[in-house]
Order: C-alpha cells, then sequence, then structure tokens
C-alpha cells in the first residue's frame, strides 16, 4: 500500500518525508530537501561589501534580521569594524524581535493546529479568536519592533555594516516598552496554553550545538559549545559542521561528535539554561523543561519559553537604551583591506554561521554560509528511525501527523536551501 | 476552510517557486490588520500556513523565480487551472536575487556550491515568472508591501486592473520630505525605480535598491549622469541595477562593459 503527500505543509520551505517500511522494519526513512537551490555563496562573489548584509538577509524571509546580523559580523571581522555599543543594543533588541516573531508564527500558527486538531490556524479564526488574536497581537508587536529598529519587519534596510542609517527616537522605544510590558500577560496566556497540550512522548539524547557566552543567554556572537562537552571559537565552525552533500537532498547534512546533532531553541535552553531570564525559568517550570531536556517535540516549548527570555530582556535593553540615551551615531567609515571574517548568531531555528573573503577593494571574493535547518537535518532523520518502530502499531494516519508533527518540531526553514512529503507505506 | 459554506467567494491559492517565503509571510502578517480578507475569499492551498490543499481555483498567488526546466511545467499547470495569475514580489516579478547568479557561468555556480556533486542538482538561468507564463497582475518588492497587498487584492477581487504606481519612488520620498540621498554622499536608484513603497529605504538612510523593478520610461541616461556626478564608477552603477534587475539588464551591462 501507498500512500503519497505532496509537500509538508506548515514549514516553511518544502520537503519529503520517505517511509519505506516492509514487515514492520523500516527500509528507508529519510527528510528530503529538494527545493530549488538558489546559490547564493556562488552569486555573492564579486560584490562589494555593503550589499552582503542586505543579499543574503534574502536567504530567508523569516530569518532575515538574523542572516543579515551574523553577514554583518563577518563582513565587520573582515573589515576590522567595530560596532558601538549602542549599536550592540540596538541589534540584539531587533534580534529578540525576529525570535519573538518567528517562535510565535511557529507555536501559535503552525504547531497549536495539531493539537487543536485543525489543518490551519485559520479555522481557528472562528473556534478560538481569543487564542488567535493574542498571537495575531504578539506578531505585530515583534514586527514592529523589527520595523522599528531595522526599517522593514522583513529585510532590514537600516541595517549596516558598523551601525545603523537611521535611530528610534527615545518616544518610540518608551512606547515600545509599554508595549512589552503589556505583553507580559500575553506571555502568561501563552505558556498557560502549551502548558496544556499533550506533547508527544519520545526522548532520543543527541548533541546540542550553541552558541555560548559568559554573561548572557547567547545569541549574537560568542564561542560555539556542544553538550558533548566541546569548545571552539566561531572562526573554528567548520570542525562543528562538517558539511557534506546528500544526493537526495538539496541542503547539505552536517555532523560533529555523533552521526548528527540538533540545533534551535531546544539545544540553546539545553546548553545556556542557567541564564535565561527569571520569568523564563519560569515558564520552563510549567512547561516541564529541565535539562536536559531530550524529546524533540519539545523544541516548541523551548521557543515558548524563549519569547517570554526575549520580551524581559526586550525590557531590560530599552532601559539601558533609555538611561544612555539614544546617540545620534553614522555607522563608521571602513577602510578597505583583503580580509577574511566569520559571523555567527543563533537564529530562531539554531546557529548561523556566514564567513567571507573579501579582496582589498572590498569585493567579496569568497564565501559560505551554514544554515540551522541543513544542521538539523541528519538529527531529524535520525529521530524519525527510532520513531517509526515505536509508533508502527498505530494506524497509517496517526503515523503520518506523529512524522509531520516531528518534521514541524523541528522548525524547518528550506527555503533557505532547499516539494513533497512523501510518506510511503509499503 | 472545509466547513465554511463557500458563498460564491473566489478560491485563492498561493504557490512558491525559489524565494525566500518573506511575501507569503507578509502575506500572513497582513491578517494582522485585515483578518476581514479570510471572508472575501476562500483559500484553498496555502503550504506555508495550512495543510489542506485544494486545485479547484481561480486566483494564483506565486511567489518566487523560475530556476528550473523542471519548474516550467508546474507553473504552466497553475496557469491552466487558474483565471487570474498574480506574481508575488521580486523574484517572482522580475527574477530577483536569484538572477545574480545569471552573471556567473552556470556550471561555475553549481560547482561553487555542490563542488564534485555538482551534477546532482538541477538549475538553469533564473527567469521572472513572466518569462514561462502569462502573468495577469504584479505585486512588486522585496518584500511586498502588506497595504499593497491589501489594495491589488481588493482590485482584483472588484475586477479592476491593481493600482500599481508607474512614476519613481523620488514621488514618494519628496512626499516624506526626507533629503535626498545624493545630497548627503549616498546612492540611491529611486530616480528610475517604481514608487508605491513609502520610499522606505531612503526614509531609512539606505539607497533605493531597485527591488520594485524600473519604471515603464526610465531616465537612465539622467540616472547614470547622476551616479557618476556622485563620483560612482559605472561599475558600482551596474552593480547598484543587478541586485534585483539582473535578468533585465544584464544583456545591455555586458554591451557597456565591453566599451
Amino acid at each position: 500500500m501507498n500512500i503519497n503527500v505532496h509537500h509538508v505543509t506548515r514549514v516553511e520551505g518544502h520537503g519529503n518525508i520517505v517511509v519505506d517500511t516492509k514487515n514492520g522494519e523500516i527500509k528507508e526513512c529519510r527528510f528530503e530537501v529538494v527545493e530549488a537551490p538558489r546559490f547564493f555563496e556562488a552569486f555573492v562573489r564579486g560584490r562589494p561589501y555593503y550589499e552582503l548584509s542586505h543579499i543574503t538577509s534574502r536567504i530567508c524571509g523569516i530569518c532575515s534580521v538574523g542572516h543579515a546580523t551574523a553577514s554583518l559580523r563577518a563582513t565587520e571581522k573582515a573589515l576590522g569594524v567595530e560596532p558601538s555599543e549602542q549599536t550592540v543594543l540596538l541589534r540584539k533588541l531587533n534580534f529578540h524581535g525576529e525570535m519573538i516573531d518567528s517562535h510565535v508564527l511557529h507555536t501559535y500558527y503552525l504547531v497549536a493546529p495539531d493539537f487543536l486538531g485543525v489543518g490551519s490556524v485559520i479555522p481557528l479564526a472562528a473556534t478560538h479568536r481569543p487564542v488567535v488574536e493574542r498571537a495575531l497581537k504578539i506578531k505585530k508587536l515583534s514586527g514592529d519592533l523589527c520595523a522599528l529598529i531595522g526599517g522593514r519587519h522583513t529585510h532590514p534596510c537600516a541595517m549596516a555594516v558598523g551601525g545603523f542609517t537611521h535611530l528610534p527616537t527615545e518616544a518610540e522605544l518608551r512606547d515600545m516598552r509599554a508595549r512589552f510590558v503589556d505583553a507580559r500577560t500575553d506571555m502568561d496566556e501563552t505558556v498557560a496554553l502549551f502548558a496544556t497540550l499533550p506533547w508527544p512522548e519520545f526522548e532520543r539524547e543527541t548533541e546540542y550545538v550553541s552558541l555560548k557566552k559568559d554573561d548572557e543567554y547567547a545569541y549574537i556572537d560568542g564561542t560555539v559549545v556542544t553538550s558533548d562537552g566541546f569548545s571552539y571559537p566561531i572562526e573554528d565552525y567548520r570542525k562543528v559542521t562538517n558539511e557534506e552533500c546528500v544526493s537526495f537532498s538539496t541542503a547539505k547534512w552536517t555532523h560533529h561528535n555523533r552521526d548528527s546533532y540538533m540545533v534551535g531553541a531546544l539545544a540553546r535552553l539545553n546548553n545556556n539554561f542557567d541564564q535565561l531570564h527569571p520569568r523564563a525559568m519560569e515558564a520552563a517550570a510549567k512547561l516541564g523543561l529541565k535539562p536536559i531536556v531530550t524529546n524533540p517535540f519539545l523544541n516548541s516549548a523551548a521557543q515558548v519559553v524563549e519569547m517570554v527570555h526575549c520580551i524581559e530582556d526586550g525590557i531590560e535593553i530599552i532601559d539601558e537604551l533609555l538611561t544612555r540615551g539614544v546617540q545620534p551615531e553614522e555607522p563608521p567609515a571602513v577602510d578597505l583591506k583583503a580580509g577574511e571574517g566569520a559571523g555567527s548568531c543563533d537564529v530562531p531555528r539554531g546557529i548561523l554561521f556566514h564567513n567571507y573573503v573579501y579582496d582589498e577593494g572590498g569585493r567579496c571574493v569568497s564565501a559560505n554560509c551554514i544554515i540551522p535547518t541543513n544542521q538539523n537535518m541528519a538529527n531529524l532523520n535520525a529521530d524519525m528511525k527510532e520513531l517509526v518502530p515505536q509508533i508502527m502499531d498505530k494506524p497509517q494516519d496517526e503515523i503520518r501527523l506523529m512524522l509531520e508533527m516531528l518534521v514541524r518540531a523541528y522548525d524547518p526553514c528550506i527555503s533557505c536551501s532547499a516539494h513533497f512529503l512523501t510518506v510511503e507505506f509499503v | 476552510m472545509s466547513e465554511t459554506t463557500n458563498n460564491g467567494k473566489p478560491k485563492v491559492a498561493f504557490f512558491d517557486f525559489a524565494c525566500c517565503e518573506g511575501c507569503q509571510l507578509t502575506v500572513v502578517d497582513s491578517l494582522q490588520t485585515h483578518l476581514d480578507l479570510l471572508d472575501a475569499v476562500e483559500i484553498v492551498q496555502f503550504r506555508e500556513a495550512m495543510t489542506e490543499k485544494g486545485e479547484d481555483y481561480q486566483i494564483a498567488f506565486i511567489e518566487g523565480s523560475c530556476t528550473r526546466q523542471s519548474d516550467e511545467a508546474r507553473l504552466k499547470k497553475i496557469r491552466a487551472q487558474a483565471d487570474l495569475v498574480v506574481a508575488l514580489g521580486a523574484c517572482a516579478h522580475l527574477g530577483g536575487v536569484n538572477a545574480l547568479k545569471n552573471l556567473h557561468p552556470l556550471e561555475d555556480v553549481r560547482q561553487w556550491v555542490y563542488g564534485d556533486k555538482a551534477d546532482w542538482y538541477e538549475t538553469y538561468e533564473a527567469r521572472p515568472i513572466d518569462a514561462v507564463i502569462k502573468v495577469d497582475a504584479v505585486i512588486p518588492g522585496c518584500p511586498i508591501d502588506r497595504e499593497e497587498f491589501v489594495r491589488v487584492v481588493k482590485a482584483v477581487l472588484l475586477g479592476k486592473k491593481p493600482p500599481v504606481p508607474d512614476y519613481p519612488v523620488c514621488v514618494e520620498c519628496k512626499l516624506k520630505e526626507n533629503v535626498c540621498l545624493f545630497h548627503i554622499g549616498k546612492f540611491c536608484l529611486g530616480p528610475v525605480t517604481r514608487a508605491g513603497c513609502d520610499a522606505i529605504c531612503p526614509t531609512y538612510g539606505d539607497g533605493c535598491e531597485g527591488c520594485r523593478g524600473l519604471i515603464s520610461h526610465p531616465n537612465e541616461n539622467a540616472m547614470k549622469d547622476v551616479l557618476a556626478e556622485a563620483g560612482l564608477t559605472v561599475e558600482d552603477v551596474l552593480s547598484r541595477f543587478t541586485m534585483f534587475n539582473t535578468y533585465q539588464v544584464k544583456d545591455r551591462m555586458v554591451g557597456e562593459k565591453g566599451e
């Protein structure tokens, strides 16, 4: 018997699930990425340094701030540009906006319908109006924050090498602070809602990879750490990622100490739990998350915890900006020179690397971008191989839904790299 | 959607090809302020946001460029079904950033990214969807503008021509009373680029990058003079044109570079 489902829905990007079983055994089980490759690394060659973050933000419509930030850090390191403290604060705040935006989209729009027994968020507008309205409100808040700092919600235009070409006013920041404080109630309700969801029971321990910093829950810069005890400077990212091509996927696979590793909210929470804001730790307790969390389905719950963290930390960043006063800074002048730099951010879906080489005229001669979804591919496949035998006695519709839910838990953003969801029962 | 009675509402489907899906996300975001859009249409297919998948639709929104021979059959199938095809965003409208790869030999591009596995990955010159199928309306931009999306949808539902401007970004920039970026030593493609974005990039201190495409009758020579006055080389100027408009300007570029 064959069951074919084309396109994994409710993920950003495309993927296939191929489960080929015979006599209760798995013959083949893998998540494929066959989305049209876009070749960013090849076509940024020859482009001037100031275009790189603007071009590479177009890798992903949901992580555009993350790509832009990692891209700018790579360029800044290559050209020896040091962003000001104000720029660092504004980038963190902008990043929190995208983190909340992406997580609310994933948890409310893409994951919650699975538990409420519907195929999308659209029917929820009629049956669960307050839930949908809350999601829209949080999403508008985060999008408005990105627009305030970056100039545009998707594909920021005010982010430049070394700084910002436009700055928010203190009045705008005060208004944003009030909306963040108001969002605490929405976060409490969000935690309460997700604490009631019956997460599928499935445990598979793996290696968790994230950024780490001494003084804060790391999203931008720091060192690359793994739960197996490894630590690397960002420049040595290739020692972690070890990219390889696989024939059935346009997304390259990665592995480090084991056959696969996991990146994203759950990896960050596992590696940096003690640095979460106290309110986020309370949320984690209510959601039953205590490191080390080894159920990949709980990546979505970890995203809820991070939303709380970003709201609270966002308030603190705004307070610091207001205390310092917004200084009328221009991005610093750039002295062109040949050089290489690697930038890293832990974006909503996990750790991201951009690495560029520039010539003496400031033109890109070589580029490498390693996105989170690629890094999760091998781990997702390993989870599927372990999950399928555990659920083989369930009806095929349930098996298919569980596999789709597992894919969605990883929040794959395959547009970054990559059309069919094929669940095939032989 | 299945439980909703249709009441003659037009059935709408969303499709994506090579793109970042930021335009579809902008469509989702337009619901923050226009949730009533869901009362005016029936969405039968939107892979990014829903599981249901209907093949019976009248209006197709297509995001992304055509970058593979094998994409053409899918595009033609959508065209055969839809009464109205709308190109959503710069990738579908212009080819967008995907077409930057057309500036390099295709074999080199494939090998650069996939090495000796290059043959595994199909690709050809990135192109706008109207290079493959007839397009009835366009929502320009990278990404699309939320409000313009709502305006175009309203027009399409009323059977009117979508009100996409055909004057340059400068008009909107002046209305916003921005200081011209050329006056502060920056450069900008606003004089030749289609308005409708409310001059967002110049307003935030960043020169227009031409993501909405050239206006129908751009004064390109005057534009080049302005850029030259600002001390920019032909290469800089061409580079600015190519970020989103390589498919449109590539042939001319090769000619000018050779002079």
